[in-house]
């Protein structure tokens, strides 16, 4: 059972959500290029997941009994290396690394290179079929870690995501959770127009997974949702996270341009000051 | 004359040489690493008897996977079994697997170096009637060309039998090949193998051309350099049943005796055995090379032996190919 939210660590929680899309920010700025919308789109989850909600030791990334964190869509790996540096898995100041040479920051997260990747992705619709793999290991091991897979809206084109969905149902893989960020947007456009996914809610059941919907950027709402996958035995769980491309920079939400491109230095200001702001309207608000 | 080293089965050039096909060695050799180790694991698409792994099934119901009709989902599933202590063994034919699944192994278990081996079936025109769509001619080369992959193409039953039990023993991604037909079983339980050594199945006095081959044509191989001998030309036959990592030494040390080299494989001749023999002997020792393969075209349905006369890889085209290099390096 993971905790219900309290006041103050709701606070510390949303103040840490902005601190890591400001810090997306400046590693977009550094790197020159990748994406901007995903991450800020998910920071509210990944801050949640690494602050409230994974079994883990990030000074121990090997501990075998942690619970695994798999990101499918390999290219918002920014919010995540941002997350794990505030969690202590390596120095922050390697964040500004980036997408350069020689870093352990690859432009789409490499698991040999950085301890604590569970898994290397980029290449859309596969990330859920290892997580699949590491939910059957956690089975034949009869450990009780938990596997925990982002995957996004539009790598539901991909056959091989069905192709997991339909194998998760048959084994009714209770110790698999997916968190689905729809967002709506993939790059060359509306997930709709590109290639329709709905109804998604309905597809996943007739799967054989337990299907939630969920505020992407309301953390009571997501431990709720965490609770009660864990609750459910005969199934696996899929949380669809609705949640705004870019959100927290208002020039990107919901935009799909800025789906696979970094901002230049004068977008970047602008981007930062508004998180900034948004920044002391969390602390008034809290008070 | 044959290695006595290599301890081959010396029924070998009998009319009723024993024959069976790679792939029960396969299923054998499933089984002897799933009783060594409580780790194996093996997952199958829809090809549990066709690929031999219901052997291991049967023994170990709990440890095999049924996929079903989709080698992306269990390349990829087999690649989190892989990073989670497991060792997995994915079967399907090769046209699907590694076909169908190339770039998931390449993410997902290559460069995630994740501890999978990739079982290939089927491969080869010998396939026969099923025609071209399931003759896979061309995974040795995608194969090859990946970091992180090692490559073991087993000559018959037996050295397919060890050589699945030993890629269970090695750490990271390994791709298997096995054939669908009965070949003859040339080697014999006490014929040495080490993954990574080539090793002389044939040594004349004087040899002045090295077959290098990989596969259950080897067995042809030795039938032609036993009739050449009788013509008075020496050769060294190399089984290279590791195409990668190739045993370097070996194939230079092979080459500098004889000067010339005829490579057999039943798969293209372009990135395979050859392409990979020719690359290390263009760097370090260029000599005269021909190559028995397919010839950049793809199979059809046919008997096993109408196709390998066919598309050239039979003894007589081995003769040929021999005489041809050895004009060549006069």
């Amino acid at each position: 059972m993971i905790e219900s939210l309290h006041e103050e660590k709701l606070k510390y929680l949303e103040e840490m959500a902005n601190r890591i899309r400001q810090d997306v920010i400046e590693m977009l700025l550094e790197a020159g290029s990748g994406h901007s919308a995903g991450p800020l789109g998910m920071a509210d989850i990944f801050t949640i997941l690494y602050f409230h909600v994974l079994n883990h030791d990030p000074k121990n990334p090997d501990w075998p009994e942690r619970d695994r964190l798999l990101l499918s869509n390999g290219h918002i790996c920014p919010v995540r290396y941002a997350a794990m540096a505030h969690a202590g898995y390596f120095p922050f100041e390697e964040l500004k690394t980036l997408r350069k040479i020689n870093s352990r920051l690859q432009g789409h997260p490499h698991r040999t290179t950085l301890p604590g990747v569970e898994t290397t992705s980029g290449p859309l619709g596969s990330g859920l079929s290892q997580a699949i793999g590491m939910a059957l290991a956690a089975k034949l091991d009869k450990k009780n870690y938990r596997v925990y897979c982002v995957t996004s809206d539009g790598e539901h084109d991909a056959g091989n995501t069905w192709e997991a969905a339909m194998f998760a149902g048959k084994r009714r893989l209770s110790n698999l959770t997916v968190i689905m960020d729809r967002n709506n947007i993939q790059i060359d456009g509306f997930t709709e127009d590109i290639m329709p996914l709905e109804p998604l809610k309905d597809k996943y059941e007739a799967f054989g997974w337990h299907v939630l919907e969920v505020d992407g950027h309301n953390m009571e709402e997501f431990v709720d949702a965490i609770n009660e996958a864990h609750a459910i035995f005969e199934k696996p769980t899929v949380i669809i996270a609705h949640t705004i491309p870019g959100k927290g920079v208002s020039f990107m939400e919901r935009d799909y341009l800025w789906h696979g491109k970094p901002p230049n230095k004068e977008e970047a200001k602008i981007a930062l000051e508004e998180l900034r702001t948004l920044g002391k309207r969390i602390e008034s608000e809290h008070q | 004359m044959l290695n006595p080293e290599a301890k081959l089965n010396p029924k070998l050039f009998d009319k009723d040489v024993e024959q069976k096909p790679t792939r029960d060695g396969y299923g054998d050799g499933l089984v002897i690493a799933g009783a060594e180790d409580p780790n194996v694991v093996v997952l199958c698409a829809d090809l549990t008897e066709s690929t031999r792994s219901h052997k291991f099934a049967e023994k170990f119901p709990e440890r095999f996977f049924e996929i079903g009709v989709a080698e992306q989902n269990m390349a990829a599933i087999a690649a989190g079994l892989g990073i989670s202590g497991k060792i997995p063994f994915v079967s399907s034919y090769a046209t699907f697997s590694p076909g169908r699944n190339w770039e998931q192994i390449r993410t997902t278990i290559s460069y995630n170096d994740s501890n999978v081996k990739i079982a290939g079936h089927h491969a080869g025109i010998s396939v026969g009637p099923d025609g071209a769509t399931h003759q896979a001619i061309e995974d040795i080369a995608t194969m090859r060309v990946m970091a992180n992959m090692k490559v073991f193409v087993p000559c018959d039953a037996i050295e397919a039998k060890k050589a699945t039990a030993a890629a269970a023993k090695i750490w990271g991604p390994v791709y298997l090949r096995f054939a669908r037909e009965k070949t003859p079983v040339f080697t014999t339980e006490e014929t040495p193998y080490t993954p990574g050594k080539a090793q002389i199945l044939w040594e004349s006095q004087k040899p002045e051309v090295a077959i290098i081959g990989c596969g259950a044509l080897l067995h042809n191989a030795l039938v032609a350099a036993r009739d050449l001998e009788k013509e008075g030309i020496g050769a060294i036959i190399a089984n290279c049943h590791t195409v990668k990592p190739l045993d370097e030494a070996k194939i230079l040390e092979v080459v500098k005796k004889c000067g010339a080299v005829v490579t057999i494989e039943e798969h293209q001749i372009m990135g395979g055995l050859g392409g990979a023999i020719a690359e290390l002997l263009a760097k370090n020792l260029p000599a005269p090379m021909e190559f028995i393969g397919m010839q950049n075209v793809f199979g059809e349905s046919g008997s096993p032996d109408e196709l390998i006369e066919k598309y050239g890889m039979g003894v007589k085209d081995i003769k040929a190919a021999v005489k041809k290099v050895l004009s060549r390096k006069k």
